[in-house]
């Protein structure tokens, strides 16, 4: 009895210690995006609310030349929302349809196509940094939504994921499909889709998290303060606050943090259980 | 594939063309680029080149600070890698133990998935800050002469530090997984065997998650390896003087801030082949089965 | 070798759920029990308390007199067999069966003989070095029982553990399990809800309803004697017939019918009639008529099931009645039945009190 109290007890420290390890770096940053400059430069982090909550985050959001030169934190979450759902559609439609090709054609490329895009798992974009950006200057689509987001879409995780998720669907569904008399854009679209939606919604889930906290590709191919997305607009305001001058507006990249953090973090815990399958599944 | 198929000669190459031109065009084609490059030498203002064969690897390898970043490579992802699982198992094999708000603490140990390495590079930066930071006030008021500017190891520290925190809960999440996949009938037929918890942890419940552990060490090497770019490029910059430099920065900081084509592509094909080596020890393994 | 004594036992689950209520259970060395009823009713419960796996909210356990109720698994010296099996799937044949052992500190070379011995004994012994998964169904349990065997336990616990065998492998393992039990004389408990099982193994049976025991006795004791309506209708293959009555005027009604025989009945009561299928005979003067509708041939006998009479049709009494040789009835037919009233039981609906 009284050595199983002691071991739940310990049981829940660890867990709280684990929670606080996890959740502290987070609090603080908000706690502190609420305090003005010098309360922060006198005193250093703050660990509960303080008066500045809307004059820090109604500059940071939507006044121009407050932050960044030309940009507001407002512009900069709508480019990380375009690149968010855009990696994740575009990567669910791309690697959908080619999986479909994969798993329920004959034709005589299917395997040396499969290689090329088994392939892109041995290419991360951190190995080709410097022609990638030649491809896409060359193409003029620096600075571009297209340019942004193409380029990172087309990474074998996806098709490999639909692969084997098709390979379970029941091979009678097709067999009952082709004597209903349905070719194979019916099959895809009345069977197949409807079928994987819950699955669709789980990967859909995890490559918007995926795509918002893109960093290195932005990174080199956003040049204008306008195509920036919030994750790299916090490396730039770093930049600002280590350049000195001025009172350190330590605030303010505190607050732009906290909005860079909150949409992907939002999408995970209203999601939970769809984001745990589809990240369980996806990694089989 | 499929036992029954569609018989068509076009169709399936329109489903599949999005993606094999992208990647001809993103993947294969800079790729390409990468390794022609790495055999080519620039002049001085990039105006011609001259095929040199090996020498840009050799210049490479024999690199002084090129040796100090792939060393600091290995022990960076060794570390890294080590305690994000340690602190993972730990955590949700009592996750997995609770029976009242267990589904709190996963929620509270498993939303920082969501938090991009940068984005935690930042924060660590400004905990660590000198002026406001207050681990960094911490650290020396225990007595450590703590300075990640100046100071290598501290850099390291620092480094390791948030790219640990950054994976625990991708790694917590598997973990998590793993341990509910145990039938729970072996677990109690080990109660009935075994008197010692701990002795029981190691000789079943670990074994058993095998499986997901060698699977998730994949994972945080190349975590480690390359999505850790964007805490080091907020962090320390690769300084003090390179220290905390890992390979995949400096292909970055010597390609695209240097201009050192050749050196930076021959770098970028070395670590295609570590790429190489990691995914075919991968799939070597899973064939073998870790499994039981 | 082992007694267990069981007192006052009762399981509350954190949900609520009130899944043992009071048990008291004596059970004296190298018996075989087995606890039986329908599903949910807490036999598993009640063997999982036993073993150390659930708490016991209230009440106490003793093995040879000694409590055990705050004892650890693994220090309890008890076995169990499990439905799945639950073998360690990472281990050979050899390591499942030499773990628990190893545990317990024993000597490597002592180890080895007593698996090697017990292996043979299950004739498992080809198959020490493989894993569970490289075994048929039929040898994961015998290495599930070598395990438990193994070990020379106080208690053999057993929770359903043939569930997951083909019919055939089913029987055949039964008798084994009843065969090797004998020869160890290990004190055992037996769950199952398959009656049949519960009726060839036991030496005494538990039937458990909604958490509690409603009897305990050995097999043909509960068969021909049992103390509740619950415990008469569980027992016994086909079931016992059972037709709503009520005794009025020292006579037992019968839907339409009166039947002589019976007294000293509570009136106004509504009550149960039993009759075992054999008790039931054709009887040119009968005081039951049916009208028949299936005949079942099984060879050395014969089942007839028909609506009683006297009953309103849109609520017919099917009653079943063992005949010894073949009779060639046309559905349809009315036959008319007599029973042996000594043997006849009657309940009360209410509470399921037996009366007669
Ligand atoms: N872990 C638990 N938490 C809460 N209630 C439980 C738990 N385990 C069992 N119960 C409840 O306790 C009651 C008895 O369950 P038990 O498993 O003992 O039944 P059983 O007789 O073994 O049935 P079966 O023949 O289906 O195995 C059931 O009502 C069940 O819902
Ligand atoms: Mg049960």
């Amino acid at each position: 009895m009284n050595n199983s109290f002691w071991r739940k007890l310990s049981t829940h420290g660890i867990l709280i210690l684990g929670t606080i390890f996890m959740s502290a770096p987070v609090w603080v940053a908000f706690m502190s995006s609420t305090h003005a400059a010098d309360t922060l430069f006198r005193e250093g982090l703050q660990y509960w609310f303080g008066g500045h909550f809307f004059e820090t985050y109604n500059e940071v959001l939507f006044v121009e030349g407050g932050v960044m030169k030309k940009v507001t934190a407002l512009e900069m979450l709508g480019n990380s929302m375009i690149l968010g759902l855009g990696f994740a559609i575009g990567k669910v439609v791309i690697s959908m349809s080619a999986a479909y090709a994969i798993v329920y054609f004959r034709f005589r490329l299917a395997t040396p196509l499969f290689w090329v895009i088994f392939l892109t798992l041995l290419l991360p974009l951190e190995v080709r940094i410097v022609p990638s950006y030649e491809v896409v200057a060359g193409l003029g689509l620096l600075n571009t939504h297209t340019g942004l987001i193409v380029p990172l879409i087309a990474s074998a995780t996806g098709t490999f994921f639909f692969r084997q998720y098709f390979k379970s669907v029941p091979e009678e569904l097709l067999e009952a499909a082709r004597l209903d008399n349905a070719g194979p854009m019916r099959f895809l679209i009345d069977v197949l889709v409807p079928l994987s939606k819950t699955m669709i919604a789980a990967i859909m889930i995890i490559m918007f998290v995926v795509g918002w906290n893109q960093y290195l590709w932005p990174l080199i191919m956003t040049t204008e303060e306008n195509s920036y997305t919030i994750v790299i607009g916090i490396k730039q305001i770093y930049q600002v606050l280590s350049e000195g001058g001025e009172l350190p507006q330590f605030q303010k990249a505190f607050a732009l943090t906290i909005l860079a953090v909150l949409p992907p973090v939002l999408v995970v815990l209203v999601f939970q259980s769809w984001f745990v399958k589809g990240l369980v599944e996806s990694e089989k | 594939m499929k036992r029954v198929q569609f018989e068509r000669s076009t169709v399936p190459y329109f489903f599949v063309a999005p993606q094999i031109a992208i990647i001809a065009v993103f993947f294969l084609w800079p790729a390409g680029q990468a390794i022609y490059q790495s055999f080519l030498l620039e002049d001085a203002f990039g105006i011609s080149s001259q095929f040199v064969w090996f020498r840009n690897y050799e210049d490479t390898i024999l690199n002084y600070a090129w040796l100090q970043s792939a060393g600091f490579t290995v022990v960076f992802s060794s570390l890294v890698t080590f305690f994000s699982l340690a602190i993972a198992l730990l955590l949700a094999v009592k996750a997995n133990e609770v029976l009242h708000g267990s589904s709190s603490y996963k929620t509270m140990l498993m939303w920082a998935y969501a938090v991009a390495p940068p984005v935690a590079g930042l924060m660590g930066n400004l905990m660590f800050n000198p002026f406001i930071g207050d681990l960094y006030a911490a650290m020396n008021a225990m007595g450590w002469d703590f300075n990640q500017k100046l100071d290598a190891f501290d850099a390291g520290f620092v480094v390791i530090l948030i790219s640990v925190w950054k994976q625990v809960s991708v790694n917590f999440i598997f973990f998590l997984s793993g341990l509910q996949g145990i039938p729970k009938g072996v677990m109690e037929a080990a109660t009935l065997d075994c008197r010692s918890p701990t002795k029981r942890f190691w000789t079943i419940t670990f074994p058993l998650l095998a499986p997901t552990t060698f699977f998730l060490m994949v994972i945080n090497i190349t975590y480690a390896f390359f999505e850790t770019f964007g805490i080091i490029d907020t962090t320390t910059r690769g300084a003090p003087g390179g220290a905390t430099n890992t390979l995949v920065y400096k292909v970055y900081t010597d390609g695209f801030l240097g201009a050192d084509l050749g050196g930076s592509s021959a770098q970028s094909v070395i670590l295609m082949l570590m790429v190489l080596a990691l995914t075919v020890f991968q799939f070597r393994f899973i064939e073998r089965k870790v499994h039981y | 070798m082992s007694t267990l004594t069981l007192s006052g036992i009762n399981k509350r689950y954190d949900n609520g759920a009130h899944a043992v209520r009071g048990v008291d259970m004596e059970i004296s060395d190298g018996e075989l029990i087995v606890f039986v009823g329908p599903s949910g009713c807490g036999k598993s419960t009640l063997l999982r308390m036993v073993a150390g796996l659930e708490n016991i909210t209230e009440g106490e356990m003793k093995i040879d007199g000694v409590r055990i109720n705050e004892t650890s698994p693994a220090d309890r010296d008890v076995a169990m067999v499990f439905q799945n099996y639950a073998l360690y799937p990472h281990m050979t044949v050899f390591r499942n069966m030499a773990y628990g052992l190893s545990n317990r500190g024993m000597a490597a070379s002592e180890i080895e003989a007593k698996v090697r011995e017990t292996a043979a004994m299950l004739r498992i012994g080809d198959y020490l070095e493989r894993k569970p998964a490289q075994l048929s169904g039929g040898q994961r349990q015998r290495v599930a029982m070598g395990r438990a065997i193994v070990r020379s336990p106080k208690l053999f616990l057993f929770d359903e553990p043939l569930s997951n065998l083909d019919a055939k492998l089913r029987v055949q393992m039964r008798i084994e399990i009843k065969r090797l039990q004998r020869e160890l004389g290990v004190t055992s408990i037996y769950v199952t809800h398959d009656q049949t099982e519960a009726m060839t193994l036991a030496d005494r049976l538990a039937v458990i309803n909604e958490g509690k025991v409603e009897q305990m006795g050995s097999p043909m004791d509960l068969y021909s004697d049992p103390k509740t309506l619950f415990v008469a209708s569980f027992i016994g293959s086909p079931h016992i017939n059972l037709l709503p009555a009520s005794f009025e005027a020292g006579q037992l009604q019968v839907g339409a019918t009166a039947l002589p025989g019976f007294e000293g009945l509570p009136e106004a009561v509504p009550l149960m009639l039993g009759i075992r299928p054999e008790h039931i005979a054709q009887h040119p003067e009968g005081g039951i008529e049916i009208s028949v509708d299936l005949v079942e041939q099984l060879g050395a006998d014969s089942l007839i099931y028909g609506a009683v009479s006297g009953f309103d049709s849109a609520e017919p009494e099917e009653l079943c009645v063992r005949a010894g040789e073949a009779l060639q009835l046309a559905p349809g037919e009315r036959i008319k039945l007599n029973f042996e009233v000594d043997r006849a039981m009657v309940f009360r609906t209410d509470n399921g009190e037996r009366l007669v």
